[in-house]
């Protein structure tokens, strides 16, 4: 493009990669920090179905948290949380460990596993939703083997309903938790493997002892993914249950787009998304700092030793005495 | 400490052994009872989609279909109802097709475009954009919701099939960008020095030599988008439109906005056309999904 | 300490047969060193003394006791791996007392034993470190002091200095020989640099093809190499070899023969008469002496030279080799010929 002959100042071959970064500029800026600024700012008027400039203080925020549908909502935010987090975390470490040992068919138990995963959400809720239809689905085939007491009607009790979300969002994401642990799993060293037997470590402690330490940071990926997936959650729900029976699994996510475009009220829905945020933002900040310590850590490490082996210090002080 | 793969793995596979007989039947119970787990809904998807009506109303999930029928199929493509019109889901195919197609192809150019200069120039400033750039990717959608209708709007692309594909290329930058960069920084800085050297500028660079060499993390990012892309529901719902809402969103509409007997076959045969294309993809591409999800999920 | 003794050991990988018939005896106290290229064998050996592999055919002796179909755990050994293989989550301490700790042992029995190890080993001041804290060298100290805990009669080592940069290898080459002094133990080593087999070694096991091509002392099989595959892996450069035919001397007819002289044997004369001519065609310097390379009448050779420069490239020298240092070979199965040879005649080109 230019030759090579002609000397170019510092700026214009900086100026060419800024120009082609420009769209990520402007979809950094305007898209995210704009208008995450302006969601903010609209949280602090009273607007409603169009934003009014005007300031309000902290009146929208005190309206969410006096709303009965709003606290429900970070309720079964909460319960679902755990739930899913923690299913998640354990089926699919459980899933992987098995599979790492070796087993035949392994490839197949893989794809069976980790297929969910490329279905949309909204296709797992109508699948679950048709599941646990307590007149058609897995109550009443159950109920027809014999057994007439059983019931399985979670999706339509106010306080199960839950549990069976979770338990479709669970059968869904598993998978993936498998595949970044299975990932994990594959950087262990196959000589620790080798270096255990000859200590003569039984298997169920090495896994225990060694491997599940060095998965520390497998399992805070997973956990972050998991827990952003827990606060956007939407697509389940709605699918699933539409929010019901009554609020029961109403959540946050569902709450601020019913608010914003069906019941006018961009003020509330803005200040709940705004406290959305701050939720997220309160779950990354520590795993990052965590990231960067431990980054920091392992690069301070790496100097001092590349400083004491580059002066040629004798590794031991004289010969073994 | 430093993990090094010697060549030991070839050599002492043991590890099969690791494990006595009892533990061993245990642990292939554990997985079978896991494939059935995952196996069930797709099986009931599939067998309650081709028994006719009067079979699902005896209520028994499991059985095989005793009068199989590709009707409920023909009805969920052609007829059901999605809201005012009844003209089946594969309406919401073709516009699925027609926002997935443009929006893949663009946000893997931007991202890979992002990754290239980032890694390669290191313009100054630009690594924090990029921090702020990736944490914008956990920020949930709705924040950003109302400001974005409004854009939109004012620009006269909302409820549009470019207004879409404008959104789905912002949100899937990050995640891209994040793709091509992790991976231009395993291709040696001498190949980009070379090409310097022998004159190349920044985008013939890009152009002839960093684009072909992409091509196994254009996979990746093929398969990451079309199927994320393909299964959202709630950009579509929000911003593509009466005209072009995506399958995923006309799923949700035949199922639950019915009136009337609802058609649980009709439903199952909806739900899995619209799984059909992720599936497919997913099947067909087995260890290069595995590596995207590795690739996304390990941030920076 | 305890001596080791291979009988017709049998390995296979699969379908292949890595390792047949394969007999070896490893003396209580030694330092012997299995030395051949990639895919020679020589981890699979060692594997299989560990028992991280099974023996399909013969059988494994470990201080008398037959540990063939025995856990690694109970053959009373320990092993060095080439990366060490620390447990990288837990500190030096814990990663010696590991094993221990599972098997049961008494806390003051660890205790004791952690100590008199870390004390021989000095690793007393880096016992609270973990592994990504600790040099190259102070890690081979942890891995070594792994197996002494355990009271391990036989210590393996499977290629340790291999991924270390040249200066850190000579440094712990160094150690493992005062090491080996001090312990008196029996070591059985893996590699493919002949410098360190020669340097440690109080024997050498050339490997080839799962093969044992020959076993004896470090300088034994320098000076008498049982064939022309072990005469050229050892030696740097590796020895001459030159085609022709081989007279005895009591006048018994030529034999071809493959002749084997080293480049230290191999001195440079003035041009003249008295010796045979050569042309140099390049000379590497090496700072204490130079290798000189010959073109002797077609045939390519190495000679190493005083550093005067006195034979610089295109001179023509005068080549006088030391016949009584010099191997036969044969020419078509490589094997050493007994042969005093009396006089040979390389095949011109």
């Amino acid at each position: 493009m230019t030759p090579v002959s002609r000397p170019r100042s510092r700026v214009t071959r900086q100026l060419v990669p800024w120009l082609a970064l420009l769209p990520m500029a402007a979809t950094v800026l305007w898209v995210y920090v704009g208008s995450i600024a302006w969601s903010v700012r609209v949280s602090f008027s009273s607007s409603r179905t169009l934003p009014i400039p005007d300031f309000v203080g902290l009146r929208q925020y005190e309206r969410l948290f006096s709303s009965e549908r709003w606290t429900v909502s970070l309720q079964n935010l909460a319960l679902f949380g755990v739930l899913f987090v923690v299913g998640c975390l354990v089926l699919g470490f459980l899933l992987a460990v098995f599979i790492d040992q070796r087993v035949k068919g392994e490839g197949l138990l893989r794809t069976v596993f980790l297929y969910p995963y490329a279905m949309s959400f909204v296709a797992t809720g109508l699948v679950w939703q048709w599941m646990l239809n307590p007149e058609l689905g897995l109550q009443q085939t159950v109920r027809g083997w014999g057994f007439p007491g059983f019931t399985f009607d979670w999706i339509v009790q106010q306080d199960a309903v839950m549990f069976a979300i979770a338990l479709a969002a669970v059968w869904q994401a598993s998978g993936l938790v498998m595949a970044l642990m299975l990932a994990g799993l594959r950087g262990v060293d196959e000589s620790l493997w080798m270096a255990a037997r000859i200590d003569g470590i039984p298997p169920w402690r090495v896994y225990l002892s060694i491997v599940l330490p060095m998965l520390g940071p497998s399992f805070g990926t997973a956990f972050v993914l998991l827990a952003v997936g827990v606060v956007k959650v939407f697509d389940v729900v709605v699918a699933m249950t539409q929010g019901g029976p009554g609020l029961a699994s109403e959540v946050p996510a569902k709450f601020i787009i019913d608010n914003l475009f069906n019941r006018a009220n961009i003020g509330l829905a803005s200040a709940a998304s705004t406290v959305l945020l701050l939720t997220v933002l309160a779950l990354l900040a520590p795993w990052l700092y965590a990231r960067g310590h431990a980054t920091r850590r392992e690069a301070r490490a790496a100097r001092a030793l590349a400083a004491r082996e580059g002066t040629g210090e004798p590794a031991v002080r004289g010969v073994l005495a | 400490m430093s993990a090094v793969m010697g060549r030991a793995p070839a050599i002492a596979r043991g590890g099969s052994r690791r494990l006595p007989r009892p533990a061993r039947v245990g642990l292939y119970a554990f997985l079978l009872t896991a494939s059935v787990f995952f196996l069930l809904p797709l099986y009931v998807m599939l067998a309650t989609s081709v028994k006719p009506m009067e079979e699902i109303r005896l209520g028994n999930l499991f059985a095989l279909p005793v009068k199989m029928t590709l009707q409920p199929w023909a009805q969920a493509w052609l007829s059901a109802c999605t809201g005012l019109q009844c003209d089946g889901i594969r309406t919401g195919f073709a516009n699925s097709v027609a926002i997935v197609v443009p929006s893949t192809v663009l946000s893997i150019l931007l991202g890979a475009l992002n990754g290239y200069a980032l890694s390669f120039w290191r313009p100054r400033g630009a690594q924090a954009l990029f921090v702020v750039l990736l944490t914008g990717a956990f920020i949930p959608y709705q924040v950003m919701m109302f400001p974005l209708v409004r854009a939109l709007a004012a620009m006269g692309l909302f409820g549009s099939l470019p207004g879409i594909v404008l959104i789905h290329t912002l949100f899937g930058m990050p995640v891209m960008t994040l793709l091509f960069r992790n991976y231009y920084t395993g291709v040696p800085r001498e190949l980009f020095m070379a090409a310097r050297i022998d004159g190349g500028g920044f985008w013939r660079i890009f152009a002839q030599l960093m684009l072909p060499m992409s091509l196994p993390i254009v996979v990746v990012a093929i398969i990451m988008q079309v199927t994320g892309i393909w299964n959202d529901y709630i950009l579509g719902l929000v911003f593509a439109g009466r005209d072009n809402l995506p399958m995923t969103v006309q799923l949700n509409n035949i199922i639950n906005t019915t009136t009337g007997e609802r058609l649980y076959n009709v439903n199952m045969a909806a739900t899995l056309l619209t799984s059909l294309v992720p599936l497919v993809v997913y099947l067909v591409s087995g260890r290069w999904f595995v590596r995207g999800i590795a690739a996304g999920a390990v941030k920076g | 300490m305890a001596s080791v003794s291979i009988q017709q050991l049998g390995v296979r990988m699969g379908t292949t047969s890595i390792l047949s018939q394969l007999d070896l005896d490893v003396h209580e106290g030694e330092f012997l060193v299995l030395l051949g290229p990639s895919g020679c064998g020589k981890s699979t050996l060692l594997h299989t003394i560990a028992g991280l592999l099974d023996a399909e055919a013969g059988s494994v002796h470990i201080g008398g006791r037959d540990v063939t179909h025995a856990d690694p755990k109970d053959r009373g050994i320990g092993m060095v791996f080439q990366s060490y293989a620390l447990y990288p989550t837990m500190n030096v301490e814990r990663n010696m007392s590991f094993g221990l700790r599972v098997a049961g042992l008494p806390k003051g029995e660890i205790r004791k034993r952690v100590e008199r190890a870390s004390r021989m080993l000095q690793l007393d001041p880096l016992l609270a470190r973990k592994p990504a804290q600790l040099s190259g060298g102070q890690r081979q100290r942890v891995a070594i002091g792994r197996a002494l805990v355990r009271e391990a009669q036989v210590f393996l080592f499977d290629e340790p200095l291999s991924n270390l940069d040249a200066k850190l290898r000579t440094e712990l080459r160094r150690e493992l020989k005062a090491l080996h002094q001090e312990l008196g133990a029996t070591m059985i080593y893996v590699t493919h640099d002949q410098v360190e087999a020669m340097t440690l070694a109080t024997r050498v096991a050339v490997m080839r093809g799962g093969r044992i091509q020959q076993i004896g002392a470090p300088g034994e099989v320098y000076a008498r190499p049982a064939n022309m595959f072990v005469a050229g892996f050892l030696g740097s450069p590796s020895m001459n070899f030159v085609e022709g035919l081989a007279t005895a001397a009591s006048g018994t007819p030529a034999v071809p023969a493959v002749l084997g002289i080293r480049p230290e044997h191999v001195a440079l004369r003035p041009g003249s008469d008295a010796f045979p001519g050569a042309r140099v065609t390049l000379v590497e310097p090496m700072g204490a002496h130079e290798v000189v390379w010959l073109d002797m009448q077609g045939h390519k050779m190495a000679a190493i030279a005083p550093s005067t420069g006195e034979f610089p490239p295109g001179a023509v020298v005068g080549v006088q080799m030391d016949l009584a240092r010099a191997s036969l070979f044969d020419p078509n199965s490589g094997v050493r010929l007994d042969l005093p040879p009396a006089g040979f005649y390389h095949r011109p080109h």
